[in-house]
Formats: C-alpha cells, structure tokens, sequence
C-alpha cells in the first residue's frame, strides 16, 4: 500500500514538475495590418523554435482602431497587451509619462540608423525598437517625365516640381502631375501638409509656443499647395488619403507622388502597378533652403509598463528587429521584402543595394532632421507631426480646415486665420501659453 | 378610371420601393463584388461591374490569416447571449410600465432613452477601468453585459409600445380566473405580445451583431466579435479593399440571412402600432 501511495504521490509530483518546465508564457502582440507586420507573423515560427516556452497570440488590428485601443490600455493601465506596435509619434510621449519599459538587449543597438533610434530614444533609453522606417520622397514616371522634354534634378525644388507637374497634367486624359494627399487627418493629409510647411520654412509654433500660421511662410506654403494642387491634382483632392492617391498613381494618372519610401516596394510591382517599370525617385522638394521637409515615421515595438511577462516581451522585440531577422526575410521572401529604413548594416549590404530604393529611402532618412524640422528654430521635435500630446487632435483640427481651402470652401486667408485660432485655443487651454 | 389612376399609383410605388431599396442594398452588393476581384482591380477607375477576372482568391487569404470561426462564435455568444438576458429585464419592466404606470413612467422611458444620447466615448475610461478592476475586459460576460445595457431602453420602449396596444381587461380577466403574476406574464402576456418580442429579439440581435465600439475597445482576443475581424483588415498603407470586402461579407453573411428570412416578422414588429 505504501509502495503505492509513493508511487502515486512520485508520478504526480513529477507531472507538477513537467507541467512547469514546460508551462508556457503567452505574449499578446498589438499591431497594424501591413505588409511587414502580416510577413513576421508568417515568420514566427522561427522565434517560437527557439523559444519553445513562449507562444505569441496577434491582435491586428487597423492602424486609427489600434492606436484608440492601445491608447485607452496603456493610460488605464488595462494590461492586454504585452508588446505594442506604436509610431514615432507616440514613443517620446509615452516614454516621458513612463508607460513604456526600457528595452534591453537590442541586437546590435548602434547598428541602428541614429536619426530613427534618436527619435524613439527618452532620457538616453530607447524605449522601442525600429520595426521599419520610412521617410518621404518623389515617386515618379520616368516616362512622363521624358515626354515633357524636362529633367528630374535629384533635389528640386518646389518650383522646378511645379513646372514639370504643369507640362504633365493631362486633364483630358485623365493625367495629372502631381497627385498629394489632402484627406483630413493629422497622419493623412496633415502629414503632407506639415512637411510642405517645415519645407517651406514654416513652423506650427515659435519658441514661446506661439501658434505661427500668420507668418508670411504658412501663407506662402498653403497659396503653393492648394494652386498646385487645383492646376495639377486630380479631382478631390481634399479627400484622398494615402491609400485614394497611391490607387491613382498605380492606375497609372499621376506624373508624380510625393509620399511615404515604403510606398516604392508597391509601385514596383507588376502585380500592382500598371507601370511598375517606369518608376524613379528623387529627394522631396525645398525652396532652395536645404530643407526638404521629409517626414520620418518608424513602425515600432515596444513594451509598456503594465504587462507581467518583460523578459519574453523582451526576448520577442529583439528577435523581430534583429538582423537575423532580417536576413530570415531576404531568405524567404527576397531583398525587397525586408523592412526597410531601420539598420545601417542593411544599407551597406551589397545584396540590399541591388534594389532600386534602398539608396533613394536611405538619402531620405538620412537628411531628416526631426530634432529641429524646420528652417527656424522650434520649441518641438517631430517633422510631419508635433511631438506633444495635443498634437493629435489639433493636427486633425487643421488638416480639416485646410482640406476645406483645398476644396475651396475657404480661401487661404480663411484657413490660416481658422488655424490660428484653434491653435491658440488649444494650445492657451493645455497651458504652453500663459 | 378611378381604377386606372389606382393602378397608376400602384406602378409608381412600386417602382420607387424598388428603387429604394436597390439603393439602400447597393453598397452591400458593391462590397460583395468587390470581394470577388483582385486588389488591383478593386481599386480601378473607372470600377468594373462583372467583366472582371473572378477571383476567390480574398477569402483564401482572410481564412488563411484569421480564425473566422472564433470571431464568429464570439459574435453568436455575444448578440444571443445580450439579447437572452436584455429581454428577461426587459419584459418584465416594459409589463410593469404599460399595465401599472406610476406618475413618473412617462418621465422614466424618456430618461431611459435620453440615455441612448450620450456619446459612448464619454464614458469609455469609466467602463473600461470597472472591466480592469473586475477582471472582465476581454471576456464575454463582460461584453454581454454590457451589450445588454446598451440596447437595453430600446428594447423595453419596443416591448412597452407593443404591450401597450393589448387590451388590459384581459389580463384584469386572467387575473379574475386565479392567474398568479409569472402565470400571467408567461401563458397571458407572451403570446398575445409574441410577434412584438420576435421583433424586438431580432433587432436586438442585429443590433449587438453589429455593435463596433464597445467590442473593439473592450475586447482583444478571447472575446473578439466579428468587427474586431472586419477591423484588422483594413489599412491606411496598402491595398485592403478586395480583402476588406471578402472579411466584411463572411462577417455580414449570417446576420443577412437572418435579416432575410426574419424580414417579415421585421417589418410587422417595427410598424406594429406606427399606423392606428
């Protein structure tokens, strides 16, 4: 009987045994639906391989719905979610509030490209890790282009941009040179229009915090947007976003885009676009300031402070923005498939330089500035954006209202006074004007 | 010629409903379309109607990278389940204000239904830091909750509108012939009132069905509904339509059938007392 008992007793104990060696940590991953984030969870396996004791469960979601979701998680300290996909945007903030954990062992941290790992850096911590990056530049037809009998200079200017776009535009073609967009929304047309702005020497606020949209620059930058746009963009513009432009550009109706590097993997390729051959890029516009008013935006993932599993959420972000991981791509799915704009090794790789915008997305990271994103001197960082917490809604606020000069409801005059004054209200309101 | 004028009118009615509801159905048959194209034919200008490559290609890739069945599931559990227990409050209640009003009734239904107004943002934070606190985000008894709450001054206006045209000498008679309460409201009540509760039960459902902000701020996972599958289909970089399309039509295939052949009862429940 004793020989029993013991014997039961030892089976149990050894199964309570097993089921802890074996028990497994289940990290909840929020993140947007895009190409690159869709690849990784095609290529998990390879991280739950080598880390039998950790399961990943993936919460896609849309990027507007997701940062809702994760911003109402975060701030209520809800604790859903065990690594969050967050932009630039979001990571100086939050990691100032101490909603992110610092990460620790990131692959190679000083591999990473500065301006991206300074952007998601708070107090000498990065706080997340570059999934991909991207930055703004000229996407156009080479074939137009020719036809006008021009030349795309590697930087132009908005000017020489102009020019060319009005020798394209076809209207009764249906071919309009410059396709932007216009979509209200501080990450839609607003990311446009305030890199337009810091091209032209514009600024949202002076070094008091004092809304700036009555400066000859913003009225200069908006009188070029809306004339450009109405000579040469195709219709409602006011409402296309980013997916409404890059449609027209891969049906083949615009000379030129001026949008987001990771844009350049879709318009060369066949399945997609209808002149996936015919494609070139050259520098974002300036008005000759050396300004050129690109936007940087990194696709991150980072850790906040409420989850209970740091080291497998640590463990994870470092497999996912290594450069084995990077290589795991390029193995599987080809050069062109890499997440792009985060690593300097990737850019020196002889491999990666075959693809016809590494280098064009490279120049472009490289000469941002989103310390200081205009010309004048700024009380903020950011770029296409404004890092303070206000920025979200007042940047939407604006883009509407600029949408409205867009379509013409409202003449430029109009709009700048309208955005100067949502902008001194909200800004007196959150206190940065006494 | 009095007839002629009446058939006349018939014709021009006739016509105008189906045009209406042509109208109303064509974005549903758009999106239904477009699932059956691929990205870059969905995104073409001028659209084609039919004489596209028919492709099943969407669905292939949404059952690929999305446990359609579970959303599904969830979105079962969760409009049944909010309807089952919204109508075992709701009966009672809308009982309670038809046949024995007080003097506040009135005032009580138009607070009920002022509740409807609120913008639900407004007291997201709060609601989101009870399911914190109670352990209840991302399940379904916390959604069913409240989904529950949510339609729930509907549905006891519905059931109070429809027990308001019964005849109350009938149940003053049940009583007289020694029925109890639960007596009178279950072999009484409930079928003279069976196509209003029909009604009420099947709007109720189409309404939790396709309830978007509170499952998607209250859910992640576990307890994730259909929208919560719609959502993570679409994308501000990228081509989504043609595959946005197939998830929204697996999503709104069971509730349309539903809807189809529930239509009369619909129609009856929702005009049932609109013309005296």
């Amino acid at each position: 009987m004793k020989a029993v008992v013991t014997g039961v007793l030892g089976a149990f104990a050894f199964a309570l045994l097993a089921t802890t060696a074996i028990a497994e940590t289940k990290l909840t991953i929020a993140t947007v639906n895009n190409g690159d984030m869709i690849r990784m969870q095609k290529l998990t396996d390879d991280f739950t391989t080598a880390n039998p004791d950790i399961k990943l469960e993936w919460v896609t979601l849309e990027e507007n719905v997701l940062r809702e979701k994760v911003t109402t998680d975060i701030a209520a300290k809800g604790g859903q979610f065990d690594v969050l996909t967050i932009g630039t945007y979001e990571v100086p903030i939050w990691g100032k509030k101490g909603w992110l954990v610092p990460l620790t062992g990131i692959d190679d941290q000083a591999d990473l490209i500065p301006s991206i790992a300074g952007a998601l850096t708070v107090d000498g911590k990065l706080m997340a890790s570059p999934f991909y990056a991207e930055s703004s530049m000229i996407m156009y037809r080479k074939d137009l282009v020719a036809a006008t009998g021009m030349k795309m200079p590697a930087k132009p200017t908005w000017d020489e941009v102009k020019a060319i776009a009005d020798k394209i535009t076809n209207k009764d073609k249906e071919i309009y040179g410059i396709c932007l967009r216009g979509k209200p929304g501080w990450g839609e047309g607003g990311a446009v229009e305030g890199a337009l702005g810091n091209s032209f020497g514009a600024r949202w606020f002076d070094e008091s915090w004092k809304p700036q949209f009555d400066s000859p620059e913003w009225k200069k930058a908006l009188t070029f947007f809306v004339d450009m746009m109405k000579a040469d963009g195709p219709p409602g513009v006011s409402t296309n976003g980013y997916n409404e432009t890059m449609a027209l550009y891969l049906a083949g109706k615009c000379g030129m885009w001026i949008d987001a590097t990771v844009s350049a993997s879709a318009l060369t390729d066949p399945k997609q676009a209808k002149f996936a051959d015919q494609v070139d890029y050259a520098m974002a516009p300036d008005t000759g300031n050396g300004n050129h008013g690109n936007w940087l935006w990194a696709w991150s993932l980072a850790i906040p402070a409420g989850t209970q599993k740091n080291d497998a959420a640590q463990k994870f972000v470092s497999w996912a923005t290594s450069k084995h991981y990077t290589e795991l791509v390029a193995a599987k799915e080809g050069w062109a498939n890499v997440p792009p704009g985060t690593r300097t090794s990737l850019y020196a790789n002889p491999e990666y330089a075959k693809v016809a915008f590494a280098k064009p997305t490279l120049d472009a990271i490289l000469s941002v500035n989103s310390a200081q994103p205009s010309s004048q001197k700024t009380p903020y960082s950011g770029g296409q954006y404004v890092a303070i917490p206000e920025f979200a809604d007042l940047g939407t606020t604006v883009s509407q209202i600029f949408a409205a000069a867009l379509s013409g409801e409202k003449t430029v005059d109009q709009a700048l006074a309208e955005s100067q004054d949502a902008a001194t209200r909200v800004m007196t309101k959150a206190g940065y004007i006494k | 010629m009095a007839r002629k004028v009446s058939t006349n009118k018939k014709l021009i009615i006739t016509v105008l409903a189906w045009a209406i509801g042509l109208l109303i159905f064509f974005p549903i048959f758009w999106t239904i379309l477009t699932s059956f194209k691929t990205e870059r034919e969905a995104i073409l200008l001028p659209p084609k109607f039919f004489n596209f490559e028919w492709t099943t290609e969407n669905y292939g890739i949404v059952q690929e990278r999305s446990d359609y069945l579970r959303f599904a599931l969830n979105s079962i559990y969760l409009a049944l389940g909010s309807t089952f227990f919204a109508l075992l409050i709701a009966i009672p209640s809308a009982w309670a204000m038809a046949f024995a009003p007080g003097k506040r009734t009135k005032d009580l239904l138009m607070w009920m239904l002022s509740t409807k107004m609120m913008p639900p943002v407004g007291a997201l934070i709060p609601i989101y830091l009870i399911f914190r606190d109670f352990h209840l985000l991302d399940t379904r008894f916390g959604i069913i909750t409240v989904l529950m709450l949510l339609n729930l001054p509907i549905i006891i206006w519905m059931l109070y509108t429809y027990f308001k045209e019964i005849p109350g000498e009938i149940l003053e008679a049940s009583r007289m012939d020694g029925a109890s309460l639960v007596k009178e409201l279950v072999y009484v009540l409930t079928p003279m009132a069976l196509p209003g509760i029909a009604s009420t039960l099947l709007l109720n459902i189409i309404l939790a069905w396709n309830e978007a902000f509170w499952t998607l701020a209250l859910t992640t996972k576990d307890a994730a509904p259909l929208t919560q599958f719609i959502a993570s289909y679409s994308a501000p970089e990228g081509l989504f339509w043609a595959k946005l399309s197939a998830a929204s039509t697996m999503a709104i295939a069971p509730i349309l059938v539903l809807g189809w052949f529930a239509q009369k009862q619909l129609v009856r429940g929702l005009t049932f007392g609109a013309v005296k």
